[in-house]
Formats: structure tokens, sequence, C-alpha cells
């Protein structure tokens, strides 16, 4: 499925601001996306597995809170960063 | 992980340092190395030893803080850099051809996920780097906010809790817990390795405290007593704030500590801190953050004073900036403010933003969060401005090779 990359992970993907991944559940998405880019999860996903705050992930342009979201191969995801503070 | 490209824009060298009597400088080291860690970059500033020029390059990494950036000793090459970016999550990077390169920890530090029911611990950034001991080249330690100790053994590639610590029954009590903090986080800074025994460890929290590992951080115990607080809890462990402790590297045995409650000395193996700030000037006080040691002068120790009056503005006093320098071991200071603006000049000085260099003479540094780096060439008797306009500056290192 693909997935939109926001412009302060860019440095991961070779600047490229969409990205394939495959996955039954966000959860698993976000592990194929650290598989190929390694250590892009750890920005947006902390130590206990909670979306880190000022990150939002979207499906199917609905906003989810965590990562137990199914997902089907033709959901779009989209991670939005905030840019906020000076 | 993230490869950042290469980014060596050069500054033309700012207006030179004029030169002294007193600057024999380096016998044996060739070049001069400055990290500015900031809160929008990296930034590298570069001498030979004679330190009347300076050239300065950067930023890397531009638009992610920067808490602190260390150039190896033990090697003379690897970088080690303590970033985060806006508001992703913490990471680590390090270079070995000098920042044309870098590369991502792989696994950075970061707290174990808790257990079902349980609240984990999230790591908010790292903000201390320290070179392990000689005799083990890839160990370093990383103290990080929430305050918590790490460790990497194969040169920054991977990172592990040491648990002794961050699993220690009374962390919580020392710290006050992780929602009782500064603004900007609890920090865990100055992790000194006593350059005799890789088993000898101290730490310090703000807030927290001081800690003592003999044991390469398997178990630990405080280090406080002789120090104030500003609230006298019943429990002595408790309500202690460390700014910023060096150990002298020649004379191990002797620490100097910028205190919340003033400057303090230690001399080992006594465990009472020595409170050598009330030597200070009256109307300047010893409330600060940085402090750093002469490399061969147990003896000599630099503070920048702060105004800790009232909701203290933590900026230079009356707005004239001056470091305050100490010959012998705190007995007297001496005002050095030469260069320096004589007014008007509200300077704020981090407690990692100062630092010595080991020429002869010494090279003293600081950074403000005004973005400006001030040197000097003749350990502190006269100042100048080798970089203005950085972002906020968090953090100072200086290295000779």
């Amino acid at each position: 499925m693909k997935v939109s990359i926001p412009s302060a992970l860019h440095s991961y993907t070779s600047k490229k601001s969409e990205a394939s991944a495959s996955g039954k559940t966000l959860a698993e998405v976000m592990q194929d996306l650290d598989r190929q880019f390694p250590g892009m999860r750890f920005r947006i996903i902390d130590e206990q597995d909670q979306i880190r705050p000022h990150i939002k992930i979207f499906v199917n342009r609905e906003q989810v809170r965590g990562l137990d979201v199914a997902l089907k191969a033709t959901d779009e995801i989209a991670i939005v960063q905030a840019f906020s503070g000076g | 992980m993230a490869k950042q490209k290469k980014n060596s824009k050069k500054s033309k060298p700012k207006k030179s340092a004029k030169a002294t009597k007193a600057g024999k400088a380096g016998k044996s080291a060739k070049d001069v190395l400055v990290t500015v860690g900031t809160r929008k970059g990296l930034f590298v500033l570069r001498s030979n030893a004679k330190r009347k020029k300076w050239a300065l390059t950067g930023p890397h990494f531009l638009g992610n803080i920067v808490y602190h950036a260390v150039l190896d000793p033990r090697d003379h090459k690897t970088l080690m850099v303590a970033s985060s970016a806006g508001h992703l999550g913490p990471t680590v990077f390090r270079s070995t051809d000098m920042g044309k390169t870098w590369k991502e920890s792989e696994r950075p530090p970061a707290y174990p996920k808790a257990g079902k029911g349980e609240t984990g611990r999230v790591l908010n950034h790292v903000f201390w780097l320290t070179p392990g001991h000689a005799s083990e080249k890839d160990v370093w330690y990383a103290g990080v906010s929430p305050q918590g100790l790490f460790r990497t053994s194969d040169g920054g590639k991977t990172w592990d809790e040491v648990k002794g610590f961050n699993d220690h029954k009374d962390r919580v009590k020392w710290t006050g817990g992780d929602q009782d903090q500064t603004p900007d986080g609890g920090k865990l800074h100055s992790v000194i390795v006593d350059p005799r025994d890789k088993n000898h460890l101290y730490l310090g929290m703000s807030a927290g405290g001081v800690c003592e590992s003999t044991d390469r951080g398997e178990t630990w115990k405080t280090l406080n007593k002789g120090l104030e607080r500003t609230f006298q809890a019943d429990d002595p462990d408790v309500g202690h704030d460390p700014h910023c402790i060096a150990i002298h590297p020649e004379n191990p045995d002797r620490l100097y500590m910028q205190n919340h409650c003033g400057i303090y000395r230690i001399d080992r193996p006594s465990d009472t801190w020595v409170r050598i700030g009330k030597s200070m000037p009256k109307k300047i006080g010893d409330i600060g953050f940085p402090v750093t040691v002469h490399p061969r002068d147990p003896e000599t120790a630099w503070v920048f004073p702060m105004d800790g009056t009232e909701v203290w503005p933590r900026t230079s006093i009356e707005g004239k900036p001056a470091v305050y320098r100490t010959s012998n071991g705190g007995k007297s200071w001496d005002r050095q403010d030469k260069g320096l603006p004589r007014e008007q000049a509200w300077f704020t000085v981090k407690r990692q933003a100062m630092a010595a260099d080991a020429c002869d003479a010494v090279g003293v540094y600081f950074g403000t969060t005004s973005g400006e780096v001030w040197t000097s060439n003749n350990e502190g008797k006269s100042w100048s401005c080798i970089a203005a306009h950085l972002p906020h500056i968090y953090a100072i290192e200086a290295a000779t090779r």
C-alpha cells in the first residue's frame, strides 16, 4: 500500500515523499517501513509503541491513534508531522 | 538508516583574536577543533595551535537540535552527535571523516517496552555524550532526558541501558520522577569516567544529585554530602541539583561542580563537597551552569556566573558578562572580562557550553544562547568573539589533535 512520508523523514527515503509497504496492521506496515528505511520507525513511534506527540497517522484520510489498526492492501496511509515551535 | 549529506559550506573566518605574548601555543597540538551544538544544527570551528584565526563550517543537521557533539579523544576522528529534530524521536549520529558523512545509530538509546498494564518510560532526548575509558575504545556513555544512562560497546551502533542505574530503586526518589522536572526535561549529565579506572563512574542529575559507581554501573551510591539545597527535605538525598561536574584529568581525585546552590569542590576519597563559591565577590555570587577545568593545573577552573536572584534571570549579572577563574582551588576568584561587552549584554551560557582546550596557553571557550562563541587563547586574560549570529548554543567542546 502507498504511504505518504513527511519531509522531515526524507533523509531516510532518499527524498522520496511516497513509499510502498505491506502489512495486515499498521504495526506491520511500520515494521516494513523500518526494514526498508532503518531507524525511521523510532523517529515517529516511541519505545512504548505510541505515536509520538505532534505526529499524526491517517488511513484513508482518517486519523488513527494506535498501531493495532487492520489494513487492506488498497488502503492509503499518510504520516504527517507538525512543524511548530520556533 | 538516515544518511546526512555532506555539508561543508565554509564561512569566512571571523575577526581573529589578537596575538598575545602569552600564547606559546600548543607544543604538540597541531589543530584545535571546537564543536558547537545549537538548537538548529552543528557547527565546527577550526584553528591551528596559535588560535588566532578560525574557520567556521556547517551547519550539519540543519534544523535539528544538537544537544552535544564530542570528538573522541582516543582516535581523534570519531565525532558523536546527540540529535533530535522537531517532533521526531531522538537519535545519535557518528562520523569518522569529520562530518563529510554521517551514520545513524542502528539502535539509539531507548527505554524498554513496558509490560502489559505497566507504564513505560519514553526517552525524550539524548543530552550528554562521554567517551569511555581509554582502554575501551568503542565504549561511550549517554546521559538522557528523562534521567537515564546508556552505554554503547560498538562505537555507537547500538546502545543499551545501564540497568544498574536506570532500574535503581531510588532513582525516582532522587529525581522526583519524570513528570517533576525542569521545563525542557530532567537531565542526566556530566557522565565521568575516572581516567585511572574504567569501573569508576560519576554522573550528575538535574534534578537528582550526584551518583558514583565503582563497578562500571552495576551499583550506585549518592555523593551529595556537603551540598546545599533550596529546600531541606528530611531525606538528605532529595532535592539536589548539580548543574555541571568536571573531573581534573591529571588529578582525578579532584572534581569541581557548578551546582544550583553554588560552586563546589571535592577531593576524594573525601565524600564531602566543599562550597568554594563563597569566596566569589558577594555582588556576583556563585550561581551558574557551566564549569570547566584547566587540563594540567588542578588548582585552576573557570565558571560563568549568572544572575540567580528572585526569578533567576540566568543572564550575565547586570548585563556585564564575565568569566571567573580560580587558580588556587577556589580560595579566591579573578574576574576575566577583557574584550567582553561592558554593558547591555545579557548572555546566558548553558551547562555544556563552556570548554577548555589542551594547548599551552590554554584556550577557553563559551557559547551563548544568543549564538555567539567567545574564546580566549590566553587562559581567560582576554576574549574575542569568533562566531556570531549562530542559533541558540547548547554545547561547546574543544579538542586538540
